[in-house]
């Protein structure tokens, strides 16, 4: 079948027992129609689509959402120890009783179907509006299902410097949910707020972050995906950034079937910073995790990094899809990426595509991407010092990881997630 | 202390004898020198001892203290005592050298059954331990090895065997590639640690090292095995007339 027939069908297949969400104001519900017409032109993507190559995306595709077992662990939840706000979904439907107020110092919180009810609202310039911008040059018609969609979420103006971060908090309870939930995010001028999101969310999640910084503006991301190993998650975020102002990102990934993390960042103003980077930790063939990036330099002395590590055993596969466009007149860009794997075993895959490219002449910008076995020479040396074999091989692997949790910037947080990962290789020996 | 009988080591990936039947017998509390040709196997025996993997024992045997080393892992032979100081010590990227250290010597007590050092007691003793041989804060905090001058990956070795208090030192010479003062500063490093219950075998090309370090015995290995043992004078030999004579000595 030609792949144009086979993209509308997916994608009539996907939307033939769909309820488009009801009750938004007219923006709103200009907002889902325009992205449902866009989603029927596009096509939903197949495994034969380029951008597709190496992951399946079938079973984000579908009409019903394969079934995931719910993980139950007795760990204390991440971030449980930090001063933050909590908004609580519980299989992609927010839970106002587990939650937190609403409201913090420099933060004005909504829930998105509130916001969409409001006539005139300053989500309408952000809501689907990033999310097509980021459609070009690559199209990602997930992202647009998710704008048409998305049935909760939450929308957050930072008007100061947010004394408290804002935790999303992901809960999944039942074994067949199918969630969809977009959240946006405008950082006025100067202003500053992390956010934190943490857990599964559904067996099959759709999630949608648009976030616009402002100049001078501050946005710092860290985020877990839980340690469900059935789940399956297609996630986005697109962000606008502005002059002087800083994006970063961080991403926490441990087990799930199937993982598709896309980050779509555009530098729109001179000085600005941009990080991505993430960890993730997979162990068996069940295992598929991808992480697709894609940095747009528009503006000036612009600086992004992309860090992403990967450790793989018993089949895993890892996918990284990574590019760096510096448009024309985008001078003095410095632009980093590294991706790489360690593949604990020879049936481990790692698929890396990264790619740069530069219009214009005066510009630092580099990318590389390996994978490899651990260093037998290094282990050797540590097991020679008395450190048996496992310590010194999650020594070797933690060591491996570290240039990624670097990017995190708060130390607490860094060091939390460098603990649990120190469990979850003393779990997965 | 340590005892290697008709020990008959090959590469396995290959079909390469390297040792040719080994036997020497190290005492409590003595030094022992190894002498040799490049090639000759030297390194080869430190690294049959403590255990590396890609060499096959054919024959013979290793103890220390009674105890078979050729069936232990690596860590079990350094918790029961035993310390190579690598001809090659290995760059460790992105683990701190302060972490690899107290590591290392927290698994050797716990595998000894012993409490861990706490952090308090364990920082004292690595700075005594690093001024004595002028490994300055900044070098300890660097990732193991990386970046470190020969010399320094020289010193740093030192420093883990002060550290660990092994019982069975092998030192791959350390002596390659010191300036005269840090010669000086290893070998002072290497006696201080002398004891009644500690031995040493000191790998080496050259006398100067054995001036400050003094050996009890002496031995020429060549072509995988012991060829002649002696006193410190065979070491004098050794450096004012090469191997040639004792070679065609026992040919
Ligand atoms: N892993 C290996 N693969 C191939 N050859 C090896 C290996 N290990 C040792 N050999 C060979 O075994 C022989 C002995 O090597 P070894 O390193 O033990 O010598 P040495 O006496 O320490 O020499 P030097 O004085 O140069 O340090 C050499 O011919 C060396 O090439
Ligand atoms: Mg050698």
């Amino acid at each position: 079948m030609a792949l144009a027939q086979l993209k509308i069908d997916t994608t009539a297949a996907r939307l033939a027992d769909v309820d488009v969400p009801q009750g938004a104001a007219s923006w709103g519900n200009a907002a889902r129609a325009d992205a449902l017409a866009r989603v029927r032109q596009m096509g939903l993507p197949t495994k034969r689509d380029e951008y597709w190559k190496y992951t399946d995306p079938a079973s984000l595709t579908a009409a019903d959402a394969p079934e995931a077992a719910v993980f139950k662990s007795d760990e204390t939840p991440l971030f449980d120890a930090v001063d933050r706000v909590k908004i609580v979904f519980v299989d992609g439907v927010f839970d106002a009783d587990a939650s937190d107020d609403l409201q913090a110092e420099g933060l004005e919180i909504e829930r998105l179907s509130d916001a969409m009810a409001t006539d005139i609202h300053w989500a309408k310039d952000i809501y689907g509006v990033l999310e097509a911008r980021g459609q070009k040059p690559v199209e990602r018609p997930l992202a647009t299902l998710n704008t048409a969609l998305a049935t909760d979420g939450v929308v957050i103006r930072v008007t100061g410097k947010a004394v408290k971060p804002v935790n999303f908090i992901y809960l999944h309870n039942d074994p067949s949910s199918d969630a969809i939930l977009h959240n946006v995010v405008k950082v006025e001028a100067g202003a500053e707020m992390t956010l934190l999101e943490t857990g599964p969310a559904a067996a099959r999640f759709s999630k949608l972050l648009e976030v616009d910084v402002a100049d001078g503006g501050k946005f710092n991301h860290v985020r877990a995906q839980g340690r469900d190993h059935e789940r399956r998650a297609v996630t986005h975020c697109f962000a606008r950034i502005g002059a002087e102002s800083t994006f970063k990102s961080f991403t926490l990934t441990f087990n799930g079937v199937l993982t598709r993390n896309e980050c779509v960042l555009e530098i729109v103003g001179d000085d600005a910073v941009a990080h991505v980077a993430g960890v993730c930790v997979g162990d068996g063939k069940d295992f598929h995790h991808d992480d697709t990036v894609f940095i747009t330099h528009d503006a000036l002395n612009g600086e992004s990094r992309q860090v992403f590590k990967k450790v793989l055993r018993n089949g895993a596969t890892g996918v990284f899809q990574g590019k760096i466009l510096v448009k024309e007149g985008a001078q003095k860009t410095d632009g980093y990426q590294i991706s790489q794997s360690l593949l604990l075993d020879d049936d481990s895959q790692f698929l890396a595509k990264p790619e740069l490219e530069i219009y214009a002449d005066d510009v630092a910008c580099s990318h590389g991407s390996t994978s490899g076995a651990i260093d037998e020479t290094a282990l050797f040396y540590l097991r020679s010092r008395g450190v048996p074999h496992d310590e010194a091989r999650n020594l070797l692997t933690l060591s491996f990881l570290a240039e990624a949790l670097a990017e995190i910037e708060d130390e607490a947080l860094a060091d939390d997630l460098r603990d649990r990962l120190e469990g979850w290789l003393a779990r997965h020996r | 202390m340590l005892e290697i009988k008709g020990l008959e080591v090959k590469l396995e990936e290959e079909d390469k004898q390297i040792l040719k039947g080994v036997d020497l017998t190290i005492e409590p509390g003595t030094v022992h020198a190894i002498m040799g040709p490049n090639g000759s196997g030297k390194s080869t025996l430190s690294y049959v001892l403590s255990g590396k993997d890609g060499y096959e024992v054919t024959g013979g045997s290793a103890t220390l203290d009674g105890e078979d080393l050729l069936d232990m892992d690596p860590e079990e032979r350094a918790a029961l005592g035993l310390f190579l100081a690598f001809q090659y010590p290995v760059e460790i990227p992105g683990v701190g050298n302060m972490t690899f250290l107290r590591t290392a010597v927290n698994a050797q007590r716990k595998a000894r059954g012993e409490e861990e050092l706490s952090a308090a007691d364990f920082l004292k003793e690595v700075r005594e331990k690093a001024k004595s041989l002028k490994i300055d804060a900044e070098m300890l905090k660097r990732p193991v090895n990386v970046g470190f001058s020969g010399g320094e990956k020289k010193r740093n070795e030192i420093l883990q065997m002060a550290m660990l208090e092994p019982k069975m030192c092998i030192l791959d010479e350390t002596d390659s590639g010191l300036d005269v003062d840090a010669m000086k500063l290893v070998a002072d490093g290497v006696n201080a640690l002398r004891s009644e219950g500690r031995s040493f075998l000191v790998i080496t090309h050259y006398q100067r090292l054995l001036d400050h370090i003094k050996p009890d015995i002496v031995h020429i290995m060549a072509n995988g095995r012991i060829i002649k043992s002696g006193g410190p004078e065979l070491a004098l030999e050794v450096e004012n007339n090469g191997y040639a004579d004792i070679l065609s000595e026992v040919a």
